[in-house]
């Protein structure tokens, strides 16, 4: 029987990661819908999206033929990989060492990719901002789809993380609508720190289930392991963080 | 086709970016299992092993990513 304290964390998970996704995704596909009309914009993220849908339905049934343990064992590790490196990324961009992502940047450029595209080539401009709506959706929903499986398909979870997911697409959507505007007011570092430290809990835990290591308290490890990354996060971010020089 | 590169390209990239975190990763988890399976111990510290050696992944990847 699926818990709260089970189902909790994954939900979280999922719908902190698809924030971030989702809001990546709209920016672009917002760019598209401004410049060259909401047709295209709305025909690749339906294209998009059937993409996402059919790798869904052809992920299910091998996911459930895969032993538990092998499967927990494999999406464990891919968990540590995407994990640590989303957590990594995290803390070299809280400790100013690499850019943090910026909404308005992002819509602004794909704004001037497409208008030039459109100047270049006026016959195909639809094609080509629908492409852009379509490979918008597509990177960010793979993203969405594999974390997921990998948070849910180990433990019987992956209704609860599918919802999470969908409540941070609607979320996303709704204020996306109401606003207008590329949502560079999400705090989207701070997001993905949360998510890297959660995604690395679930890793080493899946991982160590696959292992066959009997963790102390069982679910509730996830919720210790969060804390061990969330306090090395916090503290490698001013070990990280690029000394000042004093001026003489 | 250009399209199905470009998604398995960015799909890879999700687990790889940084080639030396990844094969740290990869080096820790085969080291537990290599415990795990030689020395048939499934208890507590093959997790404990598991957690120091991913949090110092991390550790020496982030000090060297400042460094860069």
């Amino acid at each position: 029987m699926i818990t709260w304290a089970t189902a909790a964390p994954a939900i979280s998970a999922t719908f902190l990661a698809s924030i971030v996704e989702v809001v990546e995704a709209f920016t672009i596909v917002l760019a598209v819908g401004t410049v060259q009309g909401w047709r295209p914009a709305l025909t690749g993220t339906a294209a998009g999206l059937s993409v996402l849908g059919l790798l869904v339905l052809a992920l299910g049934p091998v996911i459930n033929r895969i032993p538990l343990q092998s499967l927990q064992l494999v999406i464990g590790i891919l968990l540590l990989l995407f994990g640590l490196r989303w957590l990594r990324k995290a803390i070299l961009r809280a400790a100013g060492i690499i850019a943090l992502h910026d909404e308005d940047l992002a819509f602004a450029k794909e704004t001037a990719s497409l208008t030039d595209a459109a100047r270049r080539d006026a016959t195909r401009r639809n094609w080509i901002a629908g492409l852009a709506a379509f490979k918008a959706v597509v990177l960010e929903g793979v993203e969405v789809v594999f974390v997921v499986i990998a948070v849910g398909a180990g433990r019987g979870l992956l209704w609860p993380a599918a919802m999470g997911a969908l409540a941070a697409c609607l979320l996303v959507l709704a204020i996306g609508f109401a606003v207008h505007k590329p949502l560079s007011r999400v705090p989207e570092n701070t997001l993905k720190f949360g998510v890297g430290v959660m995604l690395s809990a679930f890793g080493v835990y899946w991982t160590g289930e696959g292992l066959g290591v009997a963790w102390p308290g069982h679910d509730f490890a996830i919720l210790g392991l969060g804390v061990v990354f969330l306090a090395v996060g916090l503290a490698l971010v001013p070990i990280a963080r690029p000394s000042q020089e004093i001026p003489r | 086709m250009n399209i199905i590169r470009l998604i398995l390209r960015e799909f890879i990239g999700l687990f790889v970016d940084d080639e030396m975190l990844a094969v740290s990763i990869l080096a820790v988890v085969a080291g537990c299992w290599l415990l795990a399976h030689y020395v048939h111990d499934t208890s507590f510290t093959i997790g404990a092993l598991l957690v120091i050696g991913c949090v110092g992944v991390l550790l020496s990847s982030v000090v060297q990513g400042a460094r860069r």
